[in-house]
């Protein structure tokens, strides 16, 4: 029972973040009360922190790699060879935008295209003279179920990464067809959703020319590389992406005159989010003391035990609904160890927790209900646009993904 | 006699050259654009969702925010420029067919571009917030082809 109490203090606090508190504040006190309480034993947490350490550190190198890369200008880049490519046609222009939204959450993570791609796509849309919300919303649907190929395109990927003993090429190897599955779905619901905003002719606008950022873009591609090519020869991908940032941030730091170099250095720290990681952290150790009173036990009984394609869909469901229930991040730390077992488990139920927030926009169940209690904001909310939309695309990409996923699992075995 | 000019993305130019021919020189133009919140909103509350970052960084509901109030800016500025004659520019911010009939309330026409696909005469070429428009403007509305109508022969024959 406490364990319950602490877990949603943890997610509580992260959703409110009273005064602004980083959400670690309550994650890493809370994670020190399951300890001393005797919740989880010492050895236990060690080993959780052991586990989620290369996690961390990895998710701490990608967030910055993304943030060096919009410092290079690989994203104004990015707005240019859209804007370029799509002129004149608003679904063009859309058809572009899902491939770069899709390409930079699976290599750069979801939070870069949030943070980073939206308002490129926007400024991209609106100097196009083209409605912008087909194109923007594609970015925030992208971000979640755009980000199952990869270990880094999304946090719940790497900690089920290290659960699933994949290497780095099997993991993209088998999540490539459910990827691919969900991106054509979007388009397909996104294409009929938006059809009268997309119907409306743009006219042709000069689109500006941008050089392409060849430096960033090639240690881009070479620390991507670097991930598959580093582990037949046992170094982390953790180092890899460590490796790509450091090479990106030195001329950053080198270039900046001599006077702001240490404060440059300091602000490029600050992007791998040092406190997302403690929290992640903190996170992982209350969730293990839940784990331990009673919720494997529970989750256990709720999951099949082949990796069959019922068994990859009840899995993924699951994971969705959870999802939805606590958001993502705690629900694939409870889902990961159960189903370690099989590594098609694992995938399914990441192919839920990806795709399953687009249901709820933000987030999950739990903090879209803390927002109108406590924010209450001013109007009501207007459209209920995000929802329909995420009602629409995400059963159909649940589906599709686990059937791909099962295809792909069954042409593994059989090569 | 007050004209009211509801310009939208992709289909303003229309609705600007039609003012300009069929205002009387006398009438006092408004030339109105609306800007609805929840795009920015809803990339705010996807920022939001992103549970654990701290929500420290550059908020991109907010960059898009400023972004589309700047380029209702220079939509505006086009338009008034292509009008060519005095006008009045209004920017709205609320969900976009409600502000265009509470901005064209006590106005003499308002003017309204057809928005859905156009390549066909039909219902379809008016999308559903320029339908509500149309089905509640509070005065005549002058309703125009973005481009050059399609021909009458695109209405499929009636049924047996």
């Amino acid at each position: 029972m406490w364990s319950v109490a602490l877990l949603a203090v943890v997610l509580a606090f992260a959703v409110v973040r009273p005064r602004g508190l980083p959400e670690a504040t309550a994650a890493v006190p809370a994670a020190v009360v399951a300890l001393a309480g005797g919740l989880v034993p010492w050895a236990a947490a060690r080993d959780e922190l052991v586990a989620l350490g290369p996690t961390v550190g990895f998710l701490a190198a990608i967030l910055a790699l993304a943030h060096l890369a919009d410092a290079w200008g690989v994203f104004a880049f990015a707005g240019a060879v859209a804007a370029r490519a799509g002129r004149g046609s608003p679904t063009r222009l859309l058809t572009v935008v899902f491939a770069i939204a899709a390409s930079v959450t699976a290599v750069l993570s979801l939070d870069a295209t949030v943070v980073l791609l939206t308002p490129v796509v926007f400024a991209t849309a609106a100097a196009a003279g083209v409605r912008a919300r087909p194109h923007v919303y594609a970015c925030t649907h992208l971000a979640n179920s755009g980000s199952l190929l990869l270990p880094v395109s999304n946090l719940t990927n790497l900690i089920a990464f290290g659960a699933s003993g994949l290497t780095f090429l099997g993991f993209a190897g088998l999540m490539a067809l459910p990827w691919l599955a969900v991106v054509a779905v979007e388009y397909e619901v996104f294409r009929r959703f938006f059809a009268a905003d997309l119907a409306v002719p743009a006219a042709p606008a000069p689109a500006p020319a941008v050089r392409a950022p060849r430096f960033a873009l090639a240690v881009l591609g070479l620390t991507l590389a670097g991930f598959a090519a580093a582990e037949p020869v046992r170094v982390a991908p953790a180092w890899v992406a460590a490796a790509g940032a450091v090479v990106l941030a030195v001329p950053l730091v080198v270039r900046a005159p001599r006077a702001d170099r240490l404060r440059t250095a300091g602000r490029l720290f600050l992007e791998t989010n040092p406190l997302f990681c403690f929290f992640v952290l903190g996170l992982g150790v209350v969730v293990l003391a839940l784990r331990r009173h009673g919720l494997d036990g529970l989750i256990s009984s709720l999951t099949p035990a082949r990796a069959d394609l019922l068994g990859l869909l009840a899995v993924a469901g699951l994971a969705a609904l959870l999802a939805n229930l606590v958001n993502n991040v705690p629900a694939t730390l409870v889902l990961v160890p159960v189903v370690a077992h099989s590594p098609g488990l694992v995938l399914a139920a990441l192919v839920g927790v990806n795709v399953g927030p687009n249901l709820t926009y933000v987030g999950s169940l739990a903090t879209l209900l803390w927002r109108r209690i406590l924010h209450a904001r001013a109007e009501p909310p207007g459209t209920t646009m995000f929802l329909r939309l995420g009602a629409l695309t995400v059963p159909a990409c649940l589906l599709a993904a686990v059937a791909a996923l099962w295809a792909g699992l069954r042409l593994s075995t059989v090569l | 006699m007050r004209v009211v000019v509801w310009l939208a993305e992709g289909t303003w130019q229309a609705c600007v050259d039609a003012a300009a021919r069929w205002a009387t020189p006398a009438a006092t133009l408004v030339l109105l654009h609306v800007t609805d919140p929840d795009l920015a909103a809803d990339v705010h509350d996807a920022y939001e969702g992103l549970v654990g970052r701290g929500g420290r960084g550059p908020d991109p509901g907010a960059a898009i925010s400023e972004a589309a109030a700047r380029a209702s800016a220079a939509l505006l500025a086009a338009a008034a420029a292509r009008l060519g004659r005095p006008s009045t520019p209004l920017r709205r911010l609320g969900r976009v067919e409600r502000e265009v009939v509470a901005a064209a309330e006590g106005a003499d026409v308002l003017v309204v571009a057809r928005d859905g696909p156009v390549t066909r005469l039909g219902p379809h070429s008016l999308g559903p917030p320029t339908r509500f428009v149309v089905d509640h403007a509070p005065c005549a509305v002058l309703l125009v082809w973005p481009e050059a109508p399609p021909p009458v022969a695109t209405i499929p024959p009636p049924p047996p």
